[in-house]
């Protein structure tokens, strides 16, 4: 997802003037060197001030630019959090502040690097809204639905390598609607960002057997949340599958109860996501998933209930 | 065609009581006005108008002003009145709820940009509309005025790092330096934070220090700038200034004069 938004703001910055991008001493990856070699005075680097990055993007944005804030997702919104609030939410400023490796990407490097309460933290100020993609290709759509975005966007990416999903998804990318990514019947499994990837490894564990035929949505844009699409899902599926790499409060799981709740569905509901705890284990993401209760085999056995 | 006014002291001498008597005025129907604060900024804020700011004939500005100490805003309200971008009506439904002007500044007021209120929040994004004259080759000045307790943000400290590094030649910085915040006298809880102009040069700006109560040494120091380098105006100030039983009393960052005072206060700003 790194090169994939390295590459798509570098062609952005062709053809839209006055895009910008302010980074906090990002590690040295390759990926950015084009559009830093080409647009050198709109490639910021203002060191380890996540507070400036935020600041230098408002006044930016305050003389009609399109900025970009990118580093480490938890130090991206957490530092500067009340930053991002005035300056951004309050005057509804187009910003986008892009939080690469949300979730538990970083997992080795422990909690002070991972993000999994972003969504809620982000979500509860006003005139934010969040779009995470769950692919590179997705992704693609999603920058240019973020500079097209009249106020503030929190854009949470993963890191690096994750696999294409959307490549035959029956619906295409629209901002602040649920995304139908793959087609089946009986069970939705919903959810945002790379974690889809386990569902689709799912899909393909049960590809020749008849137990499970079940549909895949992408609900990238989590706010402005689009709830008449939720509803609908909710309506057309007997079993609704939640799958998330974040915790519940404030989680699409939490919203999603809700809408069921307003509308009296007749649909179950089950949930996959993280637990309310900071977990200290130094291995993989798939191991550090595991220990919050995340793993294929888990959603295997619950498409199987 | 934009254009700065022509600085004149003796006319911002009785425009500074003027407006001094306004405020008082204000404060008699009105409470939660930052009366002490409003007035050891007005010089700076008066100068910033009237004599460096550039217009155009329909009295826009081209230059940029943000008020990031934004509880002093009833001296820029008084100001934008002054200039005839806010009305008097505005004025007078200061913190109601049929008015739009509340106890900090909001983007979207008339004369307004930037909507401050939170300490620590102006000089970055004043830097930020700098950055934007540097690489677009502008020359929009941008004057950001922050109080001496507001240094305490470390936001403030970033910003002070990074505009001299990108070489932000349209920040100008004013600090309002009357050495009193909410609580405590700012020297007494930090008292090494001073001095100050010696900081600010040290992370490579350019700043002098002046009396923030003589309009001609503030507006002689902007002026003279050296235009290669952000730059920090150190404005030695009086909290309260004016109104001699409000000068540097803490009991005055907040709260209005009574009857008795309103009028005492009058009399020592009679033109």
């Amino acid at each position: 997802m790194r090169d994939t938004f390295s590459y798509v703001l570098h062609e952005m910055a062709k053809v839209v003037p006055d895009v910008y991008i302010v980074v906090a001493d990002i590690s040295p990856a390759a990926s950015m060197q084009p559009f830093r070699d080409e647009f050198p005075d709109r490639f910021i680097n203002v060191g380890v001030s996540e507070q400036s990055m935020i600041s230098l993007c408002a006044g930016l944005a305050l003389r009609g630019c399109t900025p970009f804030a990118y580093t480490i997702a938890p130090f991206a919104i957490y530092r500067p959090f009340e930053h991002i609030r005035v300056e951004l939410c309050y005057q509804n400023l187009p910003v986008t502040v892009v939080g690469v490796g949300a979730g538990l990407s970083y997992s080795v490097a422990g909690a002070t690097h991972n993000a999994i309460e972003d969504i809620a933290v982000m979500s509860a100020i006003p005139n934010m809204s969040i779009i995470a993609p769950c692919d590179p290709e997705e992704l693609k759509s999603a920058i240019w639905a973020c500079a097209r975005h009249a106020g503030p966007v929190y854009l949470r990416l993963g890191k690096a390598g994750e696999p294409n999903l959307t490549g035959e998804a029956p619906d295409l990318f629209e901002f602040g609607r649920v995304r139908k990514i793959k087609s089946g019947e009986k069970i939705a499994i919903i959810g945002y960002g790379p974690i889809l990837s386990m569902a689709f490894e799912a899909a393909n564990y049960f590809k020749d057997k008849l137990q499970a035929d079940f549909a895949i949505y992408s609900v990238h844009t989590l706010k402005p949340l689009d709830v008449e699409g939720i509803k609908n899902i909710l309506i057309q599926y007997e079993r609704v599958i939640i799958l998330e790499e974040t915790t519940h409060q404030g989680s699409l799981a939490m919203q999603t109860k809700e809408i069921a709740w307003d509308i009296g569905a007749k649909s179950r509901i089950e949930c996959m996501g993280l637990k309310d705890e900071f977990i200290k284990c130094y291995g993989t993401k798939d191991e550090l998933l595991s220990e919050h209760g995340v793993t294929m085999q888990k959603l295997i056995e619950l498409i199987k209930k | 065609m934009y254009t700065s006014e022509k600085f004149n002291l003796a006319k911002s001498k009785t425009r500074c009581r003027m407006i001094r008597r306004r405020i008082l005025e204000v404060s008699q129907s009105h409470g939660a006005i930052h009366i002490g604060g409003a007035f050891s900024c007005l010089e700076i804020l008066d100068v910033i108008h009237h004599g460096l700011m550039r217009r155009n004939d329909q009295g826009e500005f081209y230059d940029t002003f943000v008020l990031s100490k934004g509880h002093g805003c009833m001296v820029l309200y008084v100001i934008l009145e002054e200039l005839g971008i806010l009305s008097k009506g505005e004025i007078e439904s200061y913190c109601t709820a049929k008015g739009s002007l509340g106890m900090h500044p909001d983007r979207g007021t008339p004369g307004i940009i930037t909507s401050t209120g939170s300490l620590g929040h102006g000089l970055g994004m004043g830097a930020g509309m700098a950055l934007y004259e540097k690489v677009s080759k502008g020359d929009r000045d941008i004057y950001v005025v922050m109080s001496d307790g507001e240094l305490q943000e470390g936001s403030v400290w970033e910003i002070f790092l990074q505009a001299p590094a990108l070489k932000l030649n349209h920040l100008i910085g004013i600090v309002d330096y009357n050495n009193l915040q909410s609580m405590d006298f700012t020297s007494h809880s930090h008292p090494n934070f001073y001095p100050i102009v010696e900081k600010a040069v040290a992370f490579g700006w350019e700043s002098v220090e002046v009396d923030a109560h003589d309009q001609q040494a503030i507006f002689d120091a902007i002026t003279s700038r050296s235009h290669t380098k952000p730059f920090l105006l150190v404005a030695k100030s009086i909290k309260g200034k004016g109104v001699s039983y409000m000068e540097n009393n803490p009991m005055w960052h907040y709260r209005s004069p009574n009857k008795d005072e309103y009028a005492r206060a009058l009399l020592e700003l009679i033109d």
